[in-house]
């Protein structure tokens, strides 16, 4: 990037160097004797153990940075060996792979869990790999069961209420181990963070609305995102954001965008191939695709359509926060919002990346398919490999078909501006 | 005159009711819950198979109907385009008998949160089947906590409502009550025929048990139960030769169920499968449930404390693998064998760690994956043989 620019790459290198710091905390855990937590994604609830002093580690983000680092092939391997079936999850069998290596992975040696919190949500895995994970390392599980949101019914007190019970319970669990006791206070501290965070993610996340898109919000927002999925809640985290946004801001002064020249604006629904990130990036990029609104972007909660972490109401908040992550929506309200994204973002067509370990994600998404080129009559593209697994990945087979995609919109384009004679 | 009250009238041989029970068991058209509908004029509500409260269904003067897929009887042709292949085949058959028109008779359909397919699977359906009646259900999986009952309570609570609506006949607690004794007698009318098996099982073959227990399935429970009566007041009348065998425990089936001939491949091979999960729904409590006090605190207590373990309840302070060797020692069991129907993760999951378990307790374990169209049983056949002859003649 030439250096008249001053925030070009500061949302993809800082973020790198929180991650970094944060590895470097859960390595020197142990020494420390700062207590660990594990847990999921979707649905964190974070901020309450933090306010307790756990330093968090989430099994997905080390598959997933297996995955980008081209480990988690040998690591999936290594669960097979040990019994696990070649159609079970590859992040389940990725971090068993780690678990059962030491915890070594490209990002430093991890500590053990001292308690493992299923923050159940959206996926029936995370009970699956948190059970087995309690089995090896001999940890207690809190599991806070989160209720599928369900369709055509507004957010329903009851479920939310649930949820607010199991917190307090995960509150006195918490206080047990640690000694401290549950301060509101702190955790408001750190939702008056978040909601700074989400505020101005979701800036982010809006400003592909422009044209150009000065951001893409499956490929970037990846990077961009992970801060507020680990870190979110810290002042670090809403630092962050304040610098992205400036980076995002300086973009659109420049009409610059993740691609050379915007040609086809595409909505992305499912997780991205991560062993395969680059290459699948530049089959796309070839054509001028750039993605302005992404499911994957929410899978760690959903902030574009007004939910907030609130710190008037803590508990409540947390709960409302976990039962609206994307897996955690059934399928109509999934399907409302791609059509939501389609309209708001003016896209072009939608592309749906299937992956099989992900049937949280991907069972109903040929469904979707069904839907919008039958229903809505809008091009989508199919695509089907895995996130974590690299042996699903076929890449000359993936080329044609996003070849032969764009290549008959680029067709459909010309034919429609063609006066008819 | 039932079909029932004529077997017990005229004495029908054993073989003639299982052979019965067979065709109503497999047969994708529903006649059973079709004539039902048509002598009723009431409402018939499919139930996807692991813990549908059908009490409840069957208290609002509904047929609870478990579907249980295609059964390897339906070439997947709709379902293709909506359900990709890495799916279990329930899933994907489930959705083919509805968009092939089988479940025509169907009013409602209740899916409980089973696992990411299922639970996906009510949305799908609800797009496909615009304007019926989809009820989902959630199952606290934080089963040792006192919230879970409330909130368990609450859940059976709107599902009686919505029942109501759709029944036209509220659920009153005394009606409710009857139930839940109609369905206690039902599973203890089960539990007694497995009982049997455990103790001779020659006499009581894998897949006799099966069609006798899956007909309920599709059958009023009071009708059932007459049935299984009859077929057990006729059940030992004609003795069957003894044979060497090895006792085993089968896992894997508590929702998309083999072909029926595979456990009979597993039986000639030698295995006498004594304890098992298929069809698990329907006899899903260790103990009766409550048929006093509120009905709904009784049901919702059951499904928390009271239940078998599966792979997609979650066990609290139980441990899964606790649990499978008491079962063992208990029927005097000789070895387990591992079957997961392919590409159900929950099934795949447990079967590593319980397998290790087994092990680890000197038992040996045979494991395999089957599906529903599964055809060619040779593999399966000679594993097992293996396994039997190793079990027999060296251990
Ligand atoms: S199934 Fe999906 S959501 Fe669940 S652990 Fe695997 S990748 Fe994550
Ligand atoms: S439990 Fe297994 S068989 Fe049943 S729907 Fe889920 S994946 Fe399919």
């Amino acid at each position: 990037m030439s250096s008249s620019y001053q925030y070009q790459d500061v949302g993809r290198d800082l973020q790198k160097k929180m991650l970094g710091d944060w590895y470097r905390r859960l390595e020197n855990a142990p020494r420390d004797g700062t207590p660990v937590a594990y847990l999921f994604i979707s649905g964190n609830i974070g901020e309450l153990l933090r306010s307790f002093g756990f330093e968090l580690l989430y099994p997905e983000v080390n598959a997933l940075q297996c995955g980008i680092k081209k480990v988690a092939g040998d690591l999936i391997l290594k669960a097979e060996d040990l019994g696990y079936s070649s159609d079970v999850c590859g992040y389940v069998k990725n971090d068993i792979g780690l678990a059962t290596s030491g915890n070594r992975g490209p990002f430093g040696t991890l500590p053990k869990p001292d308690l493992l919190v299923c923050n159940y949500s959206g996926c029936n895995t995370y009970i699956k790999w948190f059970e087995a994970l309690a089995e090896h390392y001999d940890a207690p599980v809190f599991l806070l069961d989160v209720p599928y949101r369900r369709t055509g019914e507004t957010q329903r007190q009851e479920d939310l209420d649930y949820v607010v019970a199991q917190l307090e319970q995960l509150a006195r669990v918490c206080a047990e181990m640690t000694g401290k006791p549950y301060d509101p206070d702190a955790l408001s501290a750190q939702l008056e963070n978040s909601r700074a965070a989400e505020d101005l993610w979701v800036r982010i996340l809006e400003s592909a609305q422009h044209r150009p898109a000065p951001f893409d919000a499956f490929f970037e927002a990846v990077f961009f995102m992970a801060p507020i999925y680990v870190l979110r809640g810290t002042r670090e985290c809403v630092d962050y954001y304040e610098a992205a946004w400036k980076e995002i801001e300086e973009r659109m002064a420049h009409k610059l965008g993740p691609v050379s020249e915007e040609r086809f604006r595409v909505v992305i629904e499912g997780p991205p191939p991560w062993p395969n990130f680059r290459n699948f990036w530049e089959l796309f990029k070839r054509w001028g695709v750039c993605c302005v609104a992404s499911t994957y972007s929410k899978v760690g909660g959903i902030w574009d359509f007004g939910l907030r972490h609130d710190p008037r109401r803590p508990m409540e908040s947390l709960a409302e926060y976990a039962v609206n992550c994307y897996t955690n929506w059934d399928w109509t309200l999934r399907r409302h919002m791609l059509e939501r994204y389609v309209s708001d973002y003016a896209a072009d067509a939608l592309v749906i990346h299937s992956v099989k370990s992900c049937r949280a994600f991907s069972v109903g998404q040929a469904d979707v398919r069904e839907h919008f080129t039958r229903s809505r009559d809008l091009p989508t593209l199919f695509l089907e490999s895995d996130l974590a697994d690299p042996r699903y990945f076929s890449e000359a087979q993936i080329r044609n078909r996003i070849d032969a995609f764009f290549e008959a919109l680029e067709h459909r384009r010309v034919a429609a501006v063609r006066p008819v004679a | 005159m039932s079909e029932t009250q004529h077997f017990r009238k005229h004495g029908k041989s054993w073989e003639e009711i299982v052979a019965h029970c067979r065709v109503l068991v497999l047969d994708l058209d529903f006649p059973a819950v079709r004539a039902w509908k048509q002598q009723t004029g009431g409402k018939a509500v499919g139930c996807f198979p692991v813990y549908t409260p059908q009490e409840l269904i069957a208290a609002a003067g509904g047929l609870p109907v478990t579907l249980y897929g295609g059964r390897g009887l339906l070439e997947i042709d709709h379902a293709d385009s909506r359900i990709q292949s890495f799916v279990c085949s329930i899933a994907r058959s489930t959705l083919e008998l509805g968009l092939a028109n089988h479940l025509d008779w169907m009013d409602g359909f209740v899916v409980p949160s089973i696992c990411d397919v299922a639970r996906n699977l009510s949305g799908v359906w609800q797009r496909n089947f615009p304007g019926q009646f989809v009820f989902y259900l959630h199952l606290p999986q934080n089963v040792d906590s006192a919230s879970s009952l409330v909130y368990y309570r609450g859940e059976l609570e709107r599902f009686r409502a919505r029942l109501a609506e759709l029944t036209g006949r509220a659920v009153s607690d005394q009606a409710l009550q009857s139930a839940i004794r109609t369905y206690n007698r039902n599973r203890e009318l089960l539990a007694e025929l497995y009982r049997r098996r455990t103790v001779q099982p020659e006499q009581w073959p894998a897949s006799h048990i099966y069609a006798l227990a899956g007909v309920g399935n599709v059958l009023p429970r009071e009708e059932h139960n007459q049935l299984l009566e009859a077929a057990l007041a006729l059940g030992e009348s004609r003795p069957r030769p003894k044979r060497d065998w090895v006792r085993v425990a089968l896992r894997g089936m508590f929702c998309e169920q083999p072909p029926l001939e595979l456990l009979e491949v597993l039986e000639e091979a030698g295995c006498a499968v004594v304890d098992d999960d298929a069809q698990i729904g329907a006899r899903f409590f260790l103990e009766p449930v409550a048929d006093n006090g509120d009905p709904l605190t009784a049901l919702a207590e059951a499904y928390l404390h009271q239940t078998v373990l599966t792979p997609v309840n979650n066990p609290g302070q139980r441990s899964r693998s606790e649990d499978l060797l008491g079962r063992c020692r208990e029927k005097w069991i000789q070895g387990v064998v591992f079957a997961s129907a392919k590409f159900c993760e929950p099934a795949l999951y447990d079967a590593v760690r319980l397998k290790r378990a087994v092990e680890h307790a000197g038992l040996p374990t045979l494991e395999f994956e089957y599906e529903e169209k599964m055809t060619v049983f040779e593999s399966v056949r000679m594993q097992a043989e293996t396994f039997v002859e190793s079990v027999l003649f060296f251990s």
